[in-house]
């Protein structure tokens, strides 16, 4: 009992140790390491990227690397970047799925009625799926490496390509959680998001040079933010052009994050 | 005089749906107030608005003095809320359950594992603490609930039907817990669809129906006020009914009911009538196996101030109906359910113990001018 009450919660009048912003990251640091556990304890979690990205490279490899490019070796440099973008892509689905199951059982109840940011149970989800992103890169990469890619330019660049996809990633997720936060069941917000992602990830260049498509669609890749992503990737990977797709690329993340984070959290607020 | 929370004409519309229709609840620090209502009567509703969850469309809310909608932050570190369905998290062991609230309550890691273990201690859970509440049993999905809602040592918490689902024995452990909580100066809102609850539990007890709160009193004054007192005397031979009969209606003025084969019940005001009769019994020389003033339950209280009686099964308290509450035929509950017993509550929306009254049961009002003030 003595030392039970030696420990007094800030919250009830203890001293305050910081400032509300180191708060925020503070709160939201904790809820990711609540998120990463559950993703972890569940790693069946992790199939859309772990195997389903496999799957794709198998398929496409073998389907169309033979028509697209003559060799499958040669294909495979087109197409792995491209399956890179397209899994983070993906895989900022399951978050706002994850996100909708929490609000609904009830568990984000309990957040909100602490003292803590609202911003700070959006952040820790999203922080906690950031490792998501770095198991698909890698399963990709190493998955790769067995199939024969080898990376074209230096490992700096390689590295600056991973940071680039997961900094688009992180910004597109707040659309995710825009849906999660709003949607009522967690299959609508599965639903909704495929329906949006298909058209970002496969009208693209990521299976076949946009030279061979038709008129209208060439115009949808060319708009694409994904397809800005793919060709950065590509070029830091494989080399190639690289400074206008990392620049359209970031600005892309700026918006999206713009638009969407202020969005989620005002969703976010307007539940409660 | 003050309140740890308080409500004043709290309204909140869903769509065309109105949850609350100007509810005023309060409760004075360290007292348990029970708020019962049948599903949908805007329990949840009341309580999502006191806990910050939900803002109101009308009137006013307070914890400590401090506003929900303005102070909301205030407010959160001082309550703390049990779901209705145990919010935990089933990934996550009891253990970290705990440490997660007491991380994010801004205790270090380590107060929150001392905080976290002294509460697993109490709730009986240290030997579950490092399995994933997953596995928990409802019970312990409940006590767990309970304890995380403490991390922050609340003044007020909010308990939404604790115990619905568990089992009776379940339930009495809930309800030790929440005894131990109360007696420690937490003062308790507690919402449930059972009588038998609130009756266990709480200091007074608000009756909720569509929005509205339509009797307020401590447990005994709504029973007093609701039925009025109930004389019950069961003679040795069954021959002495009729007499019996007489006797009663000489000292009372009312004609005795038969409820049951040889019981006669009948209306009393108070204890006055006892005395006579005991003596009449003992001059005429009827000797009774059972003689008894009685309050009626709070489920005849409920139902005959909500005139929902068929709604009972509906309402999945199928368990407790073997109270004393579900025997046919009681006195002075059929006749209260008719349809004009929904009259009154439109008039005065947050109407009154003696207002919600007055139009069954006059005699009784007479007695309890303003039992909830």
């Amino acid at each position: 009992m003595s030392t039970e009450t030696a420990v007094r919660p800030a919250a009830l009048g203890g001293p305050r140790r910081s400032s509300p912003g180191f708060r925020v990251l503070s709160h939201s640091l904790t809820l990711a390491w609540r998120s990463l556990v559950k993703t972890l304890r569940t790693p069946e979690q992790l199939i859309d990227v772990t195997l389903q990205p496999v799957i794709f490279v198998v398929m496409f490899l073998y389907l169309l690397g033979g028509a697209v490019s003559g060799s499958t070796d040669e294909y495979l440099r087109f197409l792995l970047p491209a399956i890179m973008v397209q899994t983070v892509v993906f895989a900022t689905v399951s978050t706002g799925v994850n996100l909708n199951t929490d609000i609904k059982k009830g568990v984000f109840d309990r957040f909100r009625s602490l003292p803590i940011a609202r911003s700070a149970p959006l952040l820790g989800s999203v922080l906690g799926d950031m490792v998501r992103f770095v198991v698909c890169i890698a399963v990709l990469l190493g998955f790769g490496y067995a199939l024969g890619f080898r990376i074209g330019t230096d490992p700096f660049s390689a590295l600056a390509a991973c940071l680039l996809v997961m900094v688009f990633g992180f910004a597109l997720i707040w659309a995710s959680v825009v849906i999660g936060v709003v949607a009522r069941e967690p299959g609508s917000v599965q639903g909704i998001m495929f329906m949006l992602m298909f058209p970002l990830t496969f009208g693209t260049n990521m299976i076949t040079p946009t030279d061979t498509l038709p008129g209208w669609l060439q115009w949808w890749v060319k708009v694409n933010p994904v397809t800005d992503v793919m060709e950065a990737a590509r070029g830091l990977l494989t080399g190639g052009a690289v400074a206008g797709p990392v620049t359209h690329t970031l600005l892309w993340s700026v918006g999206l994050f713009a638009v969407f984070f202020p969005l989620a959290v005002r969703c976010y607020r307007r539940k409660a | 005089m003050t309140y740890a929370f308080q409500a004043e004409g709290l309204v909140k519309r869903f769509g065309q749906t109105t949850a609350l229709a100007g509810v005023d609840l309060a409760a004075r620090p360290g007292t348990v107030l029970g708020v019962l209502g049948p599903n949908g009567a805007g329990k949840t509703t009341a309580v999502r608005i006191l806990a910050t969850l939900l803002r109101p469309d009308g009137g006013r809310a307070s914890v400590a003095g401090y506003d929900v909608v303005r102070q909301p932050d205030e407010v959160r570190r001082r309550i703390g809320l049990t779901g209705q369905y145990a919010s935990v998290d089933e990934d996550l062991t009891g253990m970290e359950n705990l440490v997660l609230i007491g991380r994010l309550l801004d205790l270090s890691r380590s107060e929150a594992r001392v905080r976290a273990a002294a509460l697993l201690e109490q709730f009986d859970l240290t030997e579950a603490g490092g399995r994933r509440a997953g596995t928990y049993s409802g019970g312990m999905r409940r006590r767990l609930d309970l304890a995380a809602s403490l991390v922050a040592r609340p003044e007020v918490v909010y308990l939404d039907e604790p115990t619905t689902g568990l089992d009776p024995a379940k339930r009495d452990d809930v309800w030790t817990l929440v005894r131990e909580q109360v007696a420690e100066g937490v003062t308790v809102l507690l919402t449930t669809q059972y009588l038998e609850e609130a009756d266990a539990l709480a200091d007074e007890i608000a009756v909720i129906d569509h929005g509205s709160v339509i009797a307020h009193g401590t447990p005994h004054e709504l029973k007093a006020v609701v039925g009025g007192q109930t004389l019950e005397v069961r003679p040795l031979n069954p021959a002495d009914v009729p007499a019996v009969a007489t006797l009663l209606e000489g000292v009372t003025g009312h004609r005795p009911d038969s409820p049951a084969r040889g019981v006669l019940s009948v209306p009393v005001d108070g204890d006055a009538a006892l005395a006579p009769v005991v003596a009449l019994l003992a001059e005429q020389r009827i000797e009774v196996t059972e003689l008894s003033l009685r309050l009626p339950s709070l489920d005849e209280v409920f139902y005959s101030l909500t005139g929902e009686r068929a709604d009972r099964e509906a309402q999945g308290s199928g368990e407790r109906d073997g109270s004393p509450g579900g025997e046919p035929g009681r006195p002075g509950t059929q006749d209260r359910n008719e349809p004009d017993a929904r009259g009154p509550r439109e008039e005065s929306p947050r109407g009154h113990l003696s207002g919600a009254a007055q139009a069954r049961t006059p005699q009784a009002t007479n007695r309890k001018e303003a039992p909830a003030a």
